[in-house]
Order: structure tokens, then C-alpha cells, then sequence
């Protein structure tokens, strides 16, 4: 127990002193959301988006991003090269396991990512009066489903990859399209129907989907919930089952 | 009773055999060495000493208990150096010192183990920053501050300069001296030589000797090494008849010649008999090296 918290404590300190992800996570969506926010005509209430604002769509979209940054972008390198530099195997011979190690990571970028989430809204209420999410429970079950399935999602990556090179790949192949399902460039609910309803079948466009009804006051949709919990048990089961520790 | 007890061990790696059969056991307080030309086995044996691989075949006891079954059991008792692992790249030598220290129930202090090594100068240094020497003697404290009853150590002194590598050799007699028990993979002849109560000599997977140094060097063709520089040339003949001559060379003027107590005698006598005085005579006992370099000789000749 006193070695785990030591690990943490170590690997805590070791995040910190990484700047890069520490931007993309943390800062980066809500920079995004602050530039987008200063553009005149995306503060005014549209009808088409059911007189929503563009600005009040993309704090949802602000929170996916960090997600998806933490758990896509950042973490698989970690994990990949702890392993790829014989990290986890010098753990192996003490006595503590080496999966603490990646449990801390885990932990880590979840936190981060969650924090960035936080600050978003934050950054939304204070600087453009985007209202707070009108149903805060459905709002937070949903973030934290999303934030498990992107962890999730980045433990697979980390675990098919051999190499520290082949996870960077593999993450960029995964992180664009998770981003447009995010609704990055275009936000879901503005989504031709079609697209709506494929991109609603992957976790980021179900997390979208949430957030957007728990925002709205409403409980977020069984079915929007169902498939990022699916989404986060299948991936999990499949970075335990792939995953080498050499 | 032997704190370590290999029997019959075999390891494979798709296939190929890399370990097939080692046997040895290391008593409690020795340091014992396992030589071997690259690829003969050694670090697949001793990752199975400590746990990091399960063996295909055979048995493997640390302090009587299996290193995979009782992993967390035999772990606190066992500290080890690997041959290629890396620390993350922004962690200080401090702050990894402080951390393997957390790990084990009872550990040593780190900071005069520190300064043992010579790593108090660099405690706040960022691994990553480290030099391979500075490495290589974090990895040695890293592997004794669990306090352990047996230290693994793969290539010990790889990286290190000739002074550090004496520094590393006193440290290891003097954990020896502590009563830990070191199992030390070399291929440096000198230090299995100069530190090794006992060494195994592992050529393509099996035990082909084990015995002291000493032992192995005696066991050699040719134990001793004559060297002079007659006052004038000896005539061929008469050098051909010397007895039990394993090598005989020739430079500048120099003769070297490998062979047994028994030739240093007949050179004497030859010389004493041409009246021909040696200049800078030397008379010196082999090394492991030549004693190793005769021993895998002879396997690659059964083999072939």
C-alpha cells in the first residue's frame, strides 16, 4: 500500500515536469474554446441549433477534446515506453508489481483530463455564460464513461503496440477520427442524420450526444450510455488480454 | 545448504534451445560467476534465478521457495541488476533511490550506499542526464537497497572506466564480506578471476566446467606462460623437443612460450646448457582468459 502511494507520488511528480501533454490536456480545449468563444457571430443564439449558440456546442466538444487527448494522445507512448525501456521489467524483480507503474499513469491522465474538463466549463460559464450543465449527475455519469472508454481506448493502443513508434501511429490514426466523432470540426447535434447515427456508435459521438442532453437539463439518453460503457468493458478486456509486459 | 539451487534447467526461445540443462547450486555467502561467450545462455538463466522468465524444464529454488511461484516472496530477499533496463528519463537518482527504497520491507540506507558509489555528487540529476557509468552505479545501488540476501548482477562493469571498475569490485567483496550472496554474469575474465569464489563456464546452454578460478586455469592445457629474450637465437630443434608446449611464439626477438611447470624446468636447463643468457625472463601463471579461450577451444572441436 505504501509502495503504491510511493509510485504515485513518483509518477505524479514524473507528469508534471512533462510539459507537452500537460498542454494538450489541460490547456489546449479550453484555448480552443476561448478562440472560438471570441468570434462575434458564434455568440449569437441560432435556430437551427434550437437557439443554442455555437460557443454553448463546444463546451462538450472542449471536454471530448481533452479526453481524447489524455487517453489517445498522450498516455499509449507512456505505457509503451515503459515497456519498450525495460521499466516494467526492473519493477518485476522487486516487490512491487510493475502494473502499479501503468495504474498511476492511468490514473494520472484521468485526472488530467478530468480537471481539463472542469476548467472548460469553467472557462465557458465565466467567459461566455454558457449555462452549467442543467442535469449535473447524468452530466457527470457521462463524463466519467467517456473518460473511462478514452483511457480505455488508449490502454488498447498501448497494448497492441510493440513499439513507442508503433503506438504514436496507431494513436494518430485513432485520435482524427475520434475528434470528428467528437465533433470537433462539426459538432454532432449540426451532423446530416445519417452521419449522426454512425457517429453516435462510437464512444466520442456518444459522449457527445450525453453531455449535450445533460447540458440541456435533460437525463442523457440509456442508449448514448449503454454504448460507451460497452465501448469501455470491450477495450478494457481487450488491453488486459493483449497487453505484454516485455 | 545452497541459497540457490539450479537443477536440470532448460529454456527456449521459439524452438531453439538457448538454456539446456544447467545445473549449479550457490552457497550461502559466495560469489559465484557465470562466464560465457555471448549468447551462451547466461542472462536467460539468471532471469530465470530471479523470476523474469519460467523455465521450460527443470527447477529453480532461491532460499528453497520458486522465484515465479513465490514471486513475492523470494523478490524482497533478491536484489538485481539487469543487463539492458532504463529508469524513466526524468526521474533524479535521488528520487529513484528514495522509491526502490519504499519498495522493500526493511531497506538499506540509501545515502551511504550512495556515496559508496559515488552518487552523492549526482542526487538531483535527472536520469536521463546520467552518464552509463552513473547508470550502471545507480543500478548496482538500486539492486542492494533491499537489503538483500542474494544480489543478481548482469554485467556488472560494463560501461564503467578501469577505476570505477575497481571501486565496483571492492563494493561487491565487501557486500560479500556483509554475507549476501552474488551471482555475477561477466564475460571479463579479469573480474571473474579476481572477484568469483566459484564460476560455471556456460557454452551453448549447458555447464561445460565449474570450479574455482584457479581451478579452471590449472585444468588448462597450458597453465603457465614462459617469456625471455635470449642473448642470442636457440636453435629450433632444441625448442621443439621442450616438453608439454602448448604455443610457441616468436617477436623482435622475444620468445613466449604456453605450457607447464614442467617446460619452465627444460627451458631453464636448455639454457644453462647453451650458456644463454635471458634477458627479462618472466615466468607467469595463465589466466582465466587463457584458460577459457583453451576450454571453449575444445568444445567447438567436440562440436565440429
Amino acid at each position: 500500500m505504501a509502495a503504491s502511494a510511493a509510485v504515485l507520488r513518483s509518477e505524479t511528480r514524473l507528469f508534471a515536469r512533462e510539459p507537452g501533454p500537460m498542454f494538450w490536456i489541460v490547456a489546449f480545449p479550453s484555448i480552443l474554446l476561448t478562440i472560438l468563444g471570441l468570434i462575434p457571430s458564434f455568440r449569437e443564439p441560432d435556430p437551427a441549433l434550437g437557439g443554442l449558440r455555437v460557443v454553448d456546442l463546444y463546451v462538450p466538444v472542449a471536454v471530448l477534446l481533452a479526453m481524447i487527448a489524455a487517453g489517445i494522445q498522450a498516455m499509449p507512448p507512456v505505457l509503451t515506453g515503459y515497456r519498450e525501456r525495460g521499466i516494467l521489467r526492473r519493477m518485476s524483480t522487486t516487490p512491487v508489481r510493475p502494473a502499479s507503474l501503468l495504474g498511476a499513469q492511468i490514473v494520472l491522465h484521468g485526472a488530467a483530463a478530468l480537471g481539463s474538463a472542469v476548467l472548460a466549463l469553467a472557462v465557458g460559464r465565466l467567459a461566455f455564460g454558457v449555462r452549467l450543465p442543467g442535469q449535473p449527475f447524468g452530466y457527470v455519469l457521462a463524463l466519467l464513461l467517456a473518460t473511462l472508454s478514452a483511457l480505455a481506448l488508449g490502454a488498447t493502443v498501448a497494448a497492441a503496440s510493440r513499439t513507442t513508434k508503433i503506438s504514436n501511429a496507431i494513436g494518430s490514426a485513432v485520435f482524427f477520427p475520434m475528434m470528428f466523432a467528437a465533433g470537433v470540426w462539426v459538432p454532432v447535434q449540426v451532423m446530416p442524420d445519417l452521419l449522426r447515427r454512425i457517429v453516435q456508435l462510437t464512444p466520442f459521438g456518444a459522449a457527445s450526444q450525453a453531455l449535450n442532453q445533460a447540458a440541456a437539463g435533460d437525463w442523457p439518453g440509456w442508449s448514448h450510455l449503454g454504448i460507451m460503457a460497452l465501448w469501455a468493458v470491450a477495450l478494457i478486456g481487450a488491453a488486459a488480454r493483449w497487453f505484454r509486459w516485455e | 545448504m545452497a541459497i540457490i539451487e539450479v537443477n536440470g534447467l532448460r529454456k527456449a526461445y521459439g524452438g531453439r534451445p538457448v538454456v539446456d540443462g544447467v545445473s549449479f547450486a550457490v552457497e550461502e555467502g559466495e560469489i559465484f560467476g557465470i562466464l560465457g561467450p555471448n549468447g551462451a545462455g547466461k542472462t536467460t538463466t539468471v532471469e530465470c534465478v530471479e523470476g523474469l522468465r519460467v523455465p521450460d524444464g527443470g527447477t529453480v529454488r532461491v532460499a528453497g521457495l520458486d522465484p515465479v511461484a513465490d514471486h513475492e516472496r523470494v523478490t524482497p530477499l533478491l536484489g538485481a541488476q539487469l543487463q539492458e533496463s532504463e529508469l524513466q528519463a526524468k526521474l533524479t537518482v535521488r528520487e529513484a533511490l528514495e522509491l526502490y527504497s519504499a519498495f522493500y520491507p526493511r531497506p538499506a540506507d540509501w545515502r551511504p550506499l550512495a556515496e559508496r558509489l559515488g552518487l552523492d555528487g549526482v542526487l538531483t540529476t535527472r536520469f536521463g542526464k546520467l552518464s552509463g557509468g552513473q547508470r550502471q552505479r545507480l543500478f548496482i545501488a538500486l539492486a542492494l537497497i533491499g537489503d538483500p540476501r542474494v544480489v543478481v548482477l548482469d554485467e556488472l562493469t560494463t560501461g564503467l572506466d578501469p577505476r570505477g571498475r575497481r571501486d565496483t569490485w571492492k563494493l561487491i567483496e565487501d557486500v560479500r564480506d556483509s554475507g549476501v550472496t552474488v551471482l555475477l554474469v561477466t564475460h571479463f575474465m579479469e573480474e571473474a578471476q579476481h572477484l568469483c569464489d566459484r564460476v560455471a563456464v556456460i557454452h551453448a546452454g549447458r555447464v561445460a566446467a565449474l570450479d574455482t578460478p584457479q581451478g579452471l586455469i590449472g585444468r588448462a592445457a597450458s597453465s603457465t606462460v614462459i617469456s625471455l629474450t635470449p642473448s642470442r637465437p636457440l636453435d629450433d630443434a632444441d625448442l621443439a623437443a621442450l616438453p608439454a608446449v602448448a604455443s610457441l611464439e616468436r617477436k623482435d626477438g622475444r620468445l613466449v612460450i604456453n605450457g607447464t611447470d614442467e617446460t619452465v624446468d627444460a627451458v631453464i636447463s636448455l639454457l644453462a646448457r647453451h650458456r644463454v643468457t635471458a634477458h627479462r625472463l618472466r615466468v607467469a601463471d595463465a589466466t582465466l582468459d587463457d584458460a577459457f579461450l583453451d576450454l571453449t577451444a575444445v568444445l567447438e572441436e567436440k562440436e565440429a
